[in-house]
């Protein structure tokens, strides 16, 4: 339900300056973009400046929506769960959800979504698996909160939590395929292609994926 | 309530010699209309504020609502009051009159100068009454596109309305896709509901029923309907805002007493507020006009006229589009709202939408809204952006 982690005031980390410049990074110049989750247009700005892409985004927050029709932005107050189904097939060259997946009510219906309306998807979430929050819940028995994970468990958005080998799992079944991953250590340095899935999903803070319709033939 | 013999039928004054410029459009440009039959001669009085910039890319035309004219930001002639957007329009608003050219016209079918009912028809030297061929939006429309060429502009930088203005925004970026560069339409619906259509014809009725409207050949006679045109109005007074403002401004409390008289004087405050808001209005408003501009919303549909899609209606918009709804606005709903934007959507127009909070109900567009002020504001800076105007106005 709630599409960007605080309608529009998403604290602003290193990190997701950072997880921003790569996002707009997996974007072809010129492409048709849509922004699930926009909050305030920071990466539809950057894409509409950086990449001359024509980006649309989708906002809950009235704040959020005002602040990016306010710079110019093609925003429409929705939530991801509901009114990603009023976009047509192939509208979008790229549908990108940052940061967002997990406050989400229905995770793989929105990826479903977001692979009918669009050609490629680009996800970005905070992985569950990374040592940090092990740690804080497998060791300190606490529920974890952490720089990006910042809310207490009962009042966090973030409903949908999932590690980096979960949302592989969850490309599988939406019948979708890994085009690009990323994942990102705390300090916002790649961690190695060659690595293993373990290592990503055990130093990987963020992840960050391209995805691509399977196609059926 | 006001006498009638007491003036002179002011309304119906201002629909002969307007207080506002007039375009005449005569037998070489009849207008077309919906209803099959050409319109010929025809008038148009309007408004306008600021300056056209040389390459007249800096046009707004603002589309007024059902009750509304073309004295958007100007003193009103009749009632004196400000003019009915005057939140929104001026020098440093959102419509910056230093900035942008806007015009502002009477709707066909109206009585503050455009072509009406109240308006003499030339071939029997007398008001048209109901013989003037039924009035849709599209008409509307297709007389304001004619007052644009006329002006000599082809493309508007921005084309915005709320309500029954908001109808005519979204008939014109079907109509003239190209000639509309941003679009805003606002509290509106792309058709009026069942719900809609009753509570006009309350209001229709009532302006009927009253032994004076002498079936529309009033003023032939020298009276005119005053009391059912002011019952009309009462009735759509309410469906203008919302049961919180009206709980909030009004609740129970008694008028200029301590007790209720137990009889039928208007003890209650806003029984007293609406037998104003009626007798104010029929002293600036022509009964048969209200019965045009009504229908005009009723016939409203459209998808309708473009195969039940409102896609396809949209399919050739090119135009930036900023919806707007308001939550307590239960006459044109939010949910109105979002099956233009869907429909949009589909055919690919970037379209921004914004839900505005407020509980003052549909007058809540007419109202200075800081949220509404700034999104306003954001829009149509980002389109001037887009259209390359620069800050001062001129390109």
């Amino acid at each position: 339900m709630i599409m960007s982690q605080s309608g529009g005031e998403m604290p602003q980390t290193a990190l997701t300056r950072i997880d921003l410049l790569l996002v707009a990074s997996m974007v072809e110049h010129g492409a048709r973009v849509l922004d699930v989750g926009c909050g305030d247009g920071e990466l539809l700005r950057l894409l509409a400046d950086t990449r001359n892409v024509d980006a649309r985004g989708v906002e809950i927050s009235q704040k959020g929506v005002n602040h990016c029709v306010a710079k110019g932005l093609s925003v429409v107050q929705g939530d991801a769960d509901v009114d990603l189904a009023d976009y047509p097939d192939d509208g979008f060259d790229y549908v990108i959800l940052s940061q967002t997946l997990q406050a989400t009510r229905n995770p793989r219906k929105v990826l479903e979504q977001m692979m009918r309306i669009g050609k490629r998807a680009i996800v970005s979430f905070p992985n569950f698996g990374h040592w940090r929050i092990r740690w804080q819940l497998g060791v300190r028995g606490r529920m974890p909160i952490t720089e990006n994970l910042s809310y207490a468990w009962y009042e966090t958005p973030n409903i949908h939590l999932c590690t980096i080998k979960d949302f592989v799992n969850l490309v599988g079944v939406v019948d979708a395929r890994i085009l690009r991953a990323v994942a990102m250590n705390s300090s916002g340095a790649q961690i190695r292609v060659n690595a293993p899935w373990w290592a990503w999903n055990l130093f990987g803070e963020q992840g960050v994926f391209l995805l691509e319709r399977q196609t059926k033939d | 309530m006001t006498d009638p013999s007491s003036d002179t039928h002011s309304s119906l004054a201002e629909a002969a010699q307007p207080h506002s410029q007039v375009a005449v459009f005569d037998g070489s440009q009849p207008l077309a209309m919906t209803a099959g039959v050409s319109l010929s001669p025809f008038t148009i009085a309007y408004q306008t504020y600021g300056e056209l910039n040389a390459d007249k890319s800096n046009a707004i035309l603002l589309c007024h609502a059902l009750t509304g004219d073309q004295h958007v930001a100007n003193r009103h002639p009749l009632t004196g009051k400000p003019g009915w957007w005057s939140a929104l329009v001026g020098p440093g608003r959102p419509f910056d009159t230093e900035k942008f050219f806007i015009i502002c016209s009477n709707v066909l079918g109206g009585c503050m100068g455009t072509t009406g009912p109240a308006s003499i028809d030339p071939t029997t030297g007398r008001p048209y009454g109901l013989t003037l061929p039924m009035v849709t939006i599209a008409d509307m429309v297709r007389a304001q596109a004619m007052l644009i060429d006329r002006l000599g502009i082809d493309t508007l930088f921005c084309v915005a309305g709320g309500s029954m203005g908001g109808m005519q925004v979204l008939q014109w970026a079907a109509l003239y896709p190209e000639r509309v560069f941003s679009a805003m339409p606002i509290a509106t619906a792309a058709r009026h509901s069942s719900q809609n259509i009753a509570f006009h014809e309350v209001g229709r009725q009532a302006v009927m029923a009253d032994p004076d409207w002498r079936g529309g050949r009033y003023s032939d006679q020298g009276v005119r309907p005053a009391k059912g045109l002011a019952v009309a109005r009462m009735a759509a007074h309410i469906t203008y805002l919302s049961d919180e403002a009206l709980q909030r401004k009004f609740g129970r409390k008694l008028q200029d007493r301590a007790e209720p008289t137990f009889s039928f004087d208007a003890d209650f405050q806003i029984e007293n507020y609406l037998r104003y808001q009626g007798s104010t209005f029929v002293d600036r408003f022509d009964a048969n006009s209200y019965l045009y501009v009504t229908r005009a919303c009723d016939y409203f549909d459209l998808a309708g006229d473009y195969g039940g899609s409102l896609a396809r209606a949209f399919s050739g918009a090119k135009s930036r589009f900023c919806v707007v709804s308001f939550t307590s606005d239960w006459l044109y709903t939010t949910a109105e709202s979002r099956a233009i934007v869907h429909a949009l959507n589909a055919g690919g127009a970037p379209v921004s939408f914004v839900e505005i909070e407020t509980d003052k109900g549909h007058d809540a567009f007419l109202l200075e809204e800081p949220d509404f002020v700034a999104t306003t504001r954001g829009f149509l800076r980002g389109a001037a952006r887009a259209r390359g105007l620069s800050e001062k106005g001129s390109a």
